[in-house]
């Protein structure tokens, strides 16, 4: 017998047969190889995460803010609490990107012969997107601190209000990550980012206060998951934050993610194809 | 009492949507045996496949591995199998050694022996200095080595290989034999489906030849070329306007169809008895056809399938004419 072939059964002698991954431990390892494919594309991940979130901040700020708020100074006060959400928004559709690829790849079918808890390849990929949520943030609010935004809550609404932009991050994710696994190109994701994400964006608080639209556009601003968050972040950095309108979001969110995430996992179940 | 098989299936149903592609197949491999699935494309192979290793829902019928139900027992029929898909299942963005590194931890090793493992597969495998690249810049043959390799970190008692060498070069493919009977000798049982009739014949020890949705011949390479007659005469003809007649000759004394070539002066027929063939020699000479040259030999499984997919694509078509 030739010496691969021996070598090949050397390595197949190990009849050992290792018990099946804990549900943890499948979670661990999909969060590792998320990182080392993010990791792997560091390039990516700094430009998504530090350098659009800082190019954008400073367009609006320095554009907008004199013809919005009368001057820049105050124009920040308003927006940045906005820009950090509109960050992580462009960045929730990451993860139905994510998933679609591996799908198309050849690699899904891997996983799904393997006999681990499947729902946890979609958590390894949402804690990677976490992080890059995270990142940005940290780069917006950074950044604006710089420019002369003073969060008038201190450092405990900065905290609550990261906290609360993430929560909605992640509740958005899973929006995504469905659609990842219904879309049948990659391409339609992007297409229903900017159809979708866009325009809601943009009519919402994030920019401009909404006593200075017209009334018919009332609202659509007011039920727009971007301004719930984008209010509740405002209010909770500027110490404003009401309990009643605090709840209206947390249960909002709540919502989001009790129908979307079980729906991904049960999408990635019967995923076939 | 007899050994549980490793794979049996009956009355196996699925469609998308109004097409059936599998309607009710049958199908038993015993353990330790390499089983080939033959079939043109299309014919439900990899269909078939999927349903075995868990990947799709049957719509009726039984589908037991070593005894387990495919879909009550999903989780631990996956405990015992593996699956290289006809594209090779390994993560593009990740590196080879990143690949093996993963499965083995979703397959229950601990990191460190997972990175154990790893190494010796890489080694194994001949992947060790391309360990550090990205998988996706990988050849097709290193692709489907690293595909193979992380099916077999955990040694499964029945691999799946579905078209484990299409588009490999000779060599890679000889290699990729290699791999599969050094597996079947450590007491993995194989299921393989080709649309290369030599890899059956090198590999297989039963063969089942599906068509139309279900399993239309079954048995040995060697009963499937015996049950079409024991071999085939070529015929080359001196004129070939007198192949016409020489069909008719062929088709009265050895009774069965003659098929034409591309050559114009070439036709060929099946001959259970080399007697007949002789016989049909002499027929030919005093129709005064001559030949310019004939051979007896052997069907190739080829023939084997060229013959069943196509009397069974026939009768398909007259049970539709009688409709």
């Amino acid at each position: 017998m030739s010496e691969p072939q021996s070598k090949m059964l050397a390595a197949l002698n190990l009849r050992e047969r290792p018990p099946r991954p804990s549900a943890p431990q499948a979670v661990l390892t999909f969060i590792w190889r998320s990182w080392r494919k993010t990791s792997g594309n560091a390039a990516y991940l700094a430009i998504d995460s530090i350098i659009f979130p800082a190019v954008f901040l400073l367009i609006f700020t320095y554009l907008f803010g004199g013809a919005i708020s009368g001057s820049t100074g105050n124009y920040l006060q308003y927006l940045l609490p906005g820009m950090m959400v509109y960050t992580v928004t462009t960045m929730t559709v990451y993860i139905g990107i994510n998933l679609k690829t591996d799908i198309e790849r050849g690699v899904f079918n891997r996983f799904r012969t393997l006999p681990l808890w499947q729902p946890a390849a979609i958590i390894g990929t949402m804690a990677i997107n976490l992080v890059s949520f995270a990142v940005g943030l940290i780069t917006t609010l950074g950044l604006g601190m710089l420019l002369g935004f003073r969060p008038e809550a201190g450092w405990s609404g900065v905290l609550l209000s990261m906290l609360l932009v993430m929560l909605y991050a992640f509740s958005f994710s899973w929006i995504f990550a469905c659609l990842g696994l219904t879309v049948r190109k990659t391409e339609s994701l992007t297409t229903m980012s900017y159809l979708v994400l866009y325009p809601l964006m943009f009519t919402s608080n994030v920019f401009a206060d909404t006593s200075t639209m017209p009334d018919w556009l009332g609202p659509v601003v007011a039920y727009n998951p971007v301004s719930l968050a984008s209010a509740s972040a405002r209010a909770l950095i500027h110490g404003t934050a009401g309990t009643a309108a605090m709840t209206t979001t947390l249960i909002s969110l709540g919502c989001i993610i009790a129908v979307f995430m079980p729906l991904a996992f049960q999408l990635y179940r019967k995923k076939s194809k | 009492m007899k050994q549980e098989a490793a794979v049996d299936v009956r009355g196996l149903r699925k469609a998308y949507g109004k097409e059936d592609v599998l309607k009710g197949l049958d199908l038993r491999v015993e353990q330790g045996t390499v089983y080939g699935v033959l079939g043109p494309n299309g014919a439900g192979k990899t269909t078939l496949i999927g349903i075995l290793s868990t990947l799709l829902a049957p719509d009726s019928g039984s589908v037991r591995i070593f005894g387990l139900d495919v879909v009550r027992d999903a989780d631990a029929v996956r405990r015992r199998i593996g699956l290289t898909g006809q594209f090779a299942a390994v993560d593009e963005g990740m590196s080879g050694r990143d690949n093996l590194v993963l499965f083995g931890r979703l397959a229950g090793y601990s990191a460190k022996t997972a990175k154990v493992r790893a190494e010796q597969l890489l080694d194994a495998f001949g992947l060790t200095d391309a360990a550090g690249r990205s998988a996706g810049k990988y050849s097709g043959g290193m692709r489907r080595r690293l595909d193979i390799a992380a099916a077999m970190l955990v040694a499964p008692d029945l691999l799946f290989l579905d078209e484990p060498t299409t588009g490999l070069d000779p060599r890679s493919r000889s290699e990729v034999w290699d791999i599969v009977r050094a597996l079947v000798d450590h007491g993995t049982t194989v299921v393989l489906t080709t649309q290369y009739l030599e890899e059956a014949d090198q590999l297989a020890d039963r063969v089942a030849v599906i068509g139309g949705g279900s399993v239309i011949a079954e048995g040995t390479p060697a009963e499937l070329k015996a049950s079409i007659g024991s071999g085939s005469i070529q015929i080359r003809l001196a004129d070939p306007k007198q192949r016409g007649e020489a069909e008719q000759v062929l088709r009265r004394v050895l009774r069965t169809e003659a098929r034409l070539h591309a050559n114009p002066a070439e036709l060929s027929a099946q001959v259970s008895d080399p007697r007949q063939a002789a016989l049909a020699l002499t027929e030919l000479s005093e129709a005064g056809i001559y030949t310019h040259q004939y051979s007896l030999g052997e069907p190739s499984l080829d023939e084997v399938f060229l013959t069943l997919t196509g009397r069974s694509a026939r009768a398909e078509t007259l049970k539709e004419e009688n409709q």
